[in-house]
């Protein structure tokens, strides 16, 4: 469904980012993108909704190139793409019910969105995912009143209401602790199931990866490194992904993980 | 037993000739500068009286022999006021928007950035003297003015406020597809609205002491007025003018700081 086909980048500063990147993601997979920091992650997911300008290569999504769509072409392809981010990015002076809509914006025009008057399906629609991430009573809240994981699940509610078929995540859980960082990535997983979406996932915990995506694919100075299953991230890989270190701990607590989780999830339900 | 290490702060300039030649210069101009000024002690004398009188006058201002021509500068000075400030305000967003370096491209924003360095460059007795010469004696003049000095004003720290926002929550609504004014609209916008407010507030209470500053030079409203009180040594009616201005401001500063509270 998205092909990345020798994509590359380099910024003005002559720091080459992206080197000749191939990859190809099909539908509904959930893919975690791992590296060190500076290693191109955030680059290489903002090269394919062209938050950044990809130097060379292409992006294909079903086969149309969004490398070369310039205006109301590319916003057409924006809204395709939901987007959540790195400390949730939500605009903290809007309403929570507001960021959701924003998600619309690709979808009604300037004047609608102007006075907030967005079609009844849209609010439904609003709605029913609030309720489905659990904040359905915040939604007049303004987005800075809310906690961290609260805000992140706004992010993810404001990405899907865009009706996406990709969704791009960028350190989804960069800011929060290590239980509320397992139930949204639970959460987007979940959702990555019940929408059939696929994902990119950029992500710095290892073990988090590995317990919540069908692959990996290691990024290490601009170029894949590693492309495969999540068991098969042995400290070998990890070392080429991440430079000489002492990996048993993350392979231990990925298993200790397992079981943890079971219960954080008794307690979410 | 060694000898005790002494240390001295660096002096600001190392050379001691260069600092004490520095130094010496600086204090023999001054007092030749101070020589050059003429002061006529007699003129002062005599002055001394008339300043007398003028305070004296604040013990008695007198309100009700001009109060008409009070009343009418006074509306005239709001009038401007207000008017000169929405203007200025209308006027200044779209040259902020052009000022800020991650919103325009480089000509547009070199352009609005000239446009407010024109405006902040000249002092608004100097464009008042100006736009009376063009316009004639009036508010009309003063209320260009005064909007032309707001522009400068309003644009250069808006479009800093706009340079200084969270680029990230733009980004976030970007990537959702919006059209270029929706991105204002959601992800700028919420960002700079309460310093707007802020400021325009602020240049509110700002233009009401500037609407009569220039009304000395011409160009209308309570300093008109107050001219006029002067030049016919009505220091009462003079004093009554001042006594209302300073309330007017104080009323306009403190309502505005505590609008600005609570706009956060």
């Amino acid at each position: 469904m998205l092909e990345l086909k020798k994509l590359g980048k380099r910024y003005r500063t002559g720091d080459h980012a992206l080197k000749e990147v191939d990859l190809s993601v099909p539908a509904g997979q959930v893919l975690a993108l791992i590296g060190p920091s500076g290693a191109g992650k955030s680059t290489l997911i903002r090269c394919i909704n062209r938050l950044v300008e990809p130097t060379s290569g292409d992006v294909l999504l079903h086969g149309e190139s969004l490398t070369r769509l310039r205006g109301g072409g590319l916003r057409k392809a924006r809204r395709r793409i939901g987007m959540i981010f790195q400390e949730y990015a939500l605009v903290e002076r809007l309403s929570v019910m507001e960021n959701v809509l924003s998600g619309r914006l690709g979808y009604v025009g300037f004047w609608a969105s102007y006075f907030r008057r967005f079609p009844q399906s849209d609010i439904d629609t609003a709605f029913s995912l609030l309720d489905r991430v659990g904040l359905e009573p915040m939604a007049d809240k303004r987005a800075d009143e809310l906690s961290g994981g609260q805000r992140q699940r706004v992010g993810i509610a404001r990405a899907l209401i865009q009706n996406p078929e990709l969704l791009l995540v960028d350190e989804p859980t960069a800011s929060l602790d290590p239980k509320t960082s397992r139930q949204i990535m639970r959460l987007i997983t979940e959702l990555c199931t019940e929408h059939k979406l696929a994902a990119i996932i950029n992500i710095h915990d290892v073990a988090l990866a590995q317990m919540f995506a069908q692959r990996i694919v290691g990024l290490q100075a601009g170029s894949i490194v590693y492309d495969g299953d999540p068991e098969g991230l042995t400290p070998d890989v990890l070392t080429q992904i991440y430079g000489e270190e002492d990996w048993t701990a993350v392979r231990k607590r990925q298993s200790s993980d397992s079981d943890q989780d079971v219960t954080d999830l008794e307690e979410n339900l | 037993m060694s000898t005790p290490r002494t240390w001295r702060p660096k002096p600001f300039i190392e050379n001691p000739k260069l600092r004490w030649s520095i130094t010496i210069g600086t204090l023999l101009y001054m007092l030749l500068a101070l020589g050059s000024v003429e002061v006529n002690w007699m003129r002062v004398y005599e002055g001394l009286d008339r300043g007398l009188k003028f305070v004296a006058a604040f013990a008695q201002p007198n309100f009700t022999g001009r109060w008409t021509d009070i009343s009418e500068g006074l509306a005239e000075s709001l009038v401007m006021t207000v008017v000169s400030t929405v203007i200025g305000i209308i006027v200044s967003i779209p040259i902020a928007l052009g000022a800020s370096r991650n919103l325009a491209p480089l000509p547009v924003y070199l352009f609005c950035r000239s446009i407010i360095t024109i405006s902040r460059t000249f002092q608004e007795v100097i464009i008042a003297i100006l736009f009376v010469a063009i316009f004639g004696f009036g508010p009309f003049a003063g209320v260009l003015t005064i909007s032309f000095a707001t522009i400068g004003f309003l644009a250069k720290l808006l479009a800093e406020a706009i340079e200084n926002i969270d680029p990230s929550q733009a980004e976030a609504v970007r990537s959702t597809g919006s059209r270029w004014w929706q991105w204002l609209n959601y992800g700028i916008q919420p960002q700079v609205m309460p310093r707007l407010i802020g400021l325009s507030l602020y240049r509110l209470d700002i233009n009401f002491r500037e609407s009569a500053v220039v009304g000395l030079v011409g160009a209308g409203g309570i300093g008109a007025t107050l001219n006029t009180a002067f030049d016919r040594y009505e220091f009462d009616t003079a004093a009554a003018i001042l006594i209302l201005i300073i309330g007017i401001v104080m009323f306009a500063e403190y309502s505005s700081s505590a609008i600005r509270k609570r706009v956060q």
